[in-house]
C-alpha cells in the first residue's frame, strides 16, 4: 500500500494535465499559471524552511567526528575529519555536498550464523553512495542541461555539458549519458527500498513518492526527446517568454510537453514540504557544519538563563564585621 | 536567528542562482526565429515531408538518408506522400535551404542544438562557391 498509493498519486498527476490539456483545454493554467505558482512555492518554502532551521538554537558543538582533533602541536590534526576552523568545515561541507563522503562510510550489518558463528559482521556498502552519487551528478547535469531553454545568447557552460553528455554520440538525436544514469540510478534506489527487508520496513510513502514523480518527469523528457519529438523552437520561445514575465503558450505542443512541465511543478511545489529539502538542509547540519572546537573556545548556551550570583568575595564583603566578631577567618581583611 | 550573517548570505546566493535567468534575460522580449528559405522553394511549396514532420524530424530523416547514400548505395527516397526524392542533401535539401546561416544556424544556435557535424564532411553553399572561385581544376 505504501508503494501502490504514491504511484497511483504519480500517475493520477499525469492523467491531471493529460485531462486538463486536451480535454479541458487548460494549457493556461497548466503552461502559466501553475509553473509560476510552483516556482514561488518553491522559492519562499526554501527560505521559511532554511529561516526556521537558522532560529533553532545549536548551543554545543556536535559534529560527529572521525580523524584526530587538534590538539598539541606535535600530533598530526585532521582538519578534514575533525575540523578545528571554517577553513576545514567549508573543505568537509563540499566533500560532503558534491562527494556524499558521510554515506561513503555506509556499512551493512549482517548476520550469518553459519559462517561466522553468530557473530554480527559490518562489511564495507557502496552500491548506496554510488547511486546517490550517480542519481544527484545526473540530475544535476540534466538541470543545468535545461538552462539552455532560459537563457538567451545560451549560458557559456551549457554546450560544453552538451558535448561532454552526448560525448558516447548514440544516435540522432544524441543520446545523453544522463538520461540513462538517471533512469538506472532511481531504479536502483527503488530496489532498493523493496528489496531489502529492513530497508522496505523503514520506507515511506513519502519515501516512494518522490522517486515515481522524478522518474516520471525524466520519462516524459526521455519521450519528447527521443520517441514522439517536440518542436523545440516553439518550445523554447515559450520558455523565454516565461522568463522575461510575458507569457505565451506555444501553438502546437503535444501534451507530453504539459505533463512534463506539470510534473517538474509539482516537484517545485512539494520540495519546501518533503524530504528533498535536504537539497538545503545539508548545509544545516550541525553534524556537519560546525568546527569541533570545543576545547579551544568557549561556547555559551543561547537559552541559558541569567543566574543571580553571590560569590563567596561578594558573601564576605557583606557579612565581614559579623563573621570578625563571631572569630571566623576571613580571607581578606 | 542565529548566524544571521551566513544564512542571509547563503539564502541570497541561492535566490541568485535560482533565478538568473530572471536577471540574466528578465526585460528582454525574445521570439522564436524565422529560418530563411529559397525563391525555388517557395515556389514548390512544401519539403519532403511534412514541415511539421520536418521540424520534429529532420535530423533522424538526414540520418537515414546519410546511411543510405553513403553506406547502402540507396539514392531514392520514397516519401509518406509517395513522391520519389533523390537522395542528397547537396542536390535536395540545399537546392532549397541553401543557406546554412540563415536556414539551420538560426534554429539551431536558438535551441542550443549545436553538434551538427553535416559540415564536416559537406561544404556549404559558400564555402563550395569560395572553392570553385579558387580552385582552377574545379
Amino acid at each position: 500500500m505504501k508503494i501502490l498509493f504514491p504511484l497511483i498519486a504519480v500517475i493520477v498527476l499525469v492523467l491531471v494535465a493529460l485531462a486538463g490539456v486536451d480535454g479541458a483545454h487548460l494549457q493556461t493554467l497548466f503552461g502559466i499559471y501553475i509553473p509560476y505558482a510552483a516556482l514561488a512555492v518553491f522559492l519562499v518554502g526554501i527560505v521559511l524552511r532554511v529561516i526556521g532551521w537558522a532560529r533553532s538554537p545549536v548551543p554545543f558543538r556536535i559534529p560527529t567526528t572521525c580523524g584526530q582533533q587538534k590538539t598539541l602541536p606535535w600530533i598530526k590534526a585532521d582538519n578534514l575529519e575533525s575540523p578545528h576552523n571554517t577553513l576545514g568545515v567549508i573543505g568537509r561541507m563540499a566533500l560532503e555536498v558534491f562527494f556524499f563522503r558521510s554515506l561513503f562510510r555506509n556499512l551493512k550489518a549482517d548476520y550469518d550464523e553459519n559462517r561466522t558463528g553468530n557473530e554480527l559482521t559490518y562489511g564495507s556498502a557502496k552500491w548506496l553512495w554510488a547511486a546517490g552519487l550517480a542519481f544527484h551528478w545526473s540530475f544535476l547535469f540534466i538541470f543545468l542541461r535545461h538552462l539552455r531553454f532560459f537563457s538567451e545568447p545560451i549560458f557559456f557552460f551549457v554546450p560544453f555539458l552538451e558535448t561532454m553528455d552526448g560525448l558516447l554520440q548514440i544516435g540522432v538525436p544524441r543520446l545523453f549519458m544522463t538520461d540513462l544514469v538517471i533512469l538506472a540510478a532511481v531504479t536502483f534506489l527503488f530496489a532498493r527500498r523493496i528489496v531489502s527487508p529492513q530497508v522496505r520496513y523503514i520506507s515511506l510513502p513519502a519515501d516512494f513518492f518522490p522517486l515515481f514523480l522524478i522518474l516520471a518527469i525524466a520519462l516524459s523528457g526521455i519521450f519528447m526527446r527521443y520517441i514522439t519529438k517536440v518542436d523545440i523552437v516553439s518550445v523554447k520561445a515559450f520558455t523565454m517568454s516565461l522568463v522575461s514575465f510575458n507569457p505565451t503558450l506555444p501553438k502546437g505542443i503535444g501534451s507530453v510537453f504539459y505533463v512534463h512541465i506539470f510534473l517538474v511543478s509539482t516537484l517545485f511545489a512539494y520540495f519546501p514540504f518533503s524530504k528533498l529539502v535536504h537539497m538545503a538542509g545539508v548545509f544545516l547540519s550541525p553534524t556537519r557544519n560546525l568546527a569541533n572546537n570545543s576545547r579551544a573556545k568557549r561556547h555559551i548556551n543561547p537559552w541559558n538563563p541569567d543566574v543571580k550570583v553571590h560569590t563567596y568575595a561578594e558573601y564576605e564583603d557583606e557579612f565581614r564585621d559579623v563573621m570578625k566578631a563571631a572569630g571566623l577567618p576571613l580571607e581578606k581583611e | 536567528m542565529y548566524d544571521a550573517g551566513k544564512i542571509i548570505i547563503g539564502l541570497i546566493v541561492f535566490l541568485g542562482f535560482a533565478t538568473f535567468p530572471i536577471w540574466h534575460d528578465g526585460g528582454k522580449a525574445v521570439s522564436a526565429p524565422e529560418p530563411e528559405i529559397t525563391a525555388y522553394a517557395k515556389k514548390i511549396g512544401h519539403c519532403v515531408e511534412p514541415e511539421k514532420w520536418m521540424r520534429a524530424n529532420h535530423m533522424q530523416l538526414l540520418d537515414h538518408w546519410r546511411d543510405a547514400a553513403v553506406r547502402e548505395d540507396k539514392r531514392v527516397y520514397v516519401s509518406s506522400t509517395g513522391e520519389e526524392y533523390d537522395i542528397s542533401l547537396q542536390n535536395t535539401c540545399l537546392r532549397c535551404h541553401s543557406n546554412k546561416e540563415k536556414f539551420c544556424d538560426r534554429c539551431h544556435q536558438f535551441a542550443g542544438v549545436h553538434e551538427l557535424y553535416c559540415w564536416d564532411c559537406h561544404l556549404e553553399s559558400k564555402e563550395m562557391k569560395k572553392w570553385a572561385a579558387t580552385d582552377e581544376s574545379f
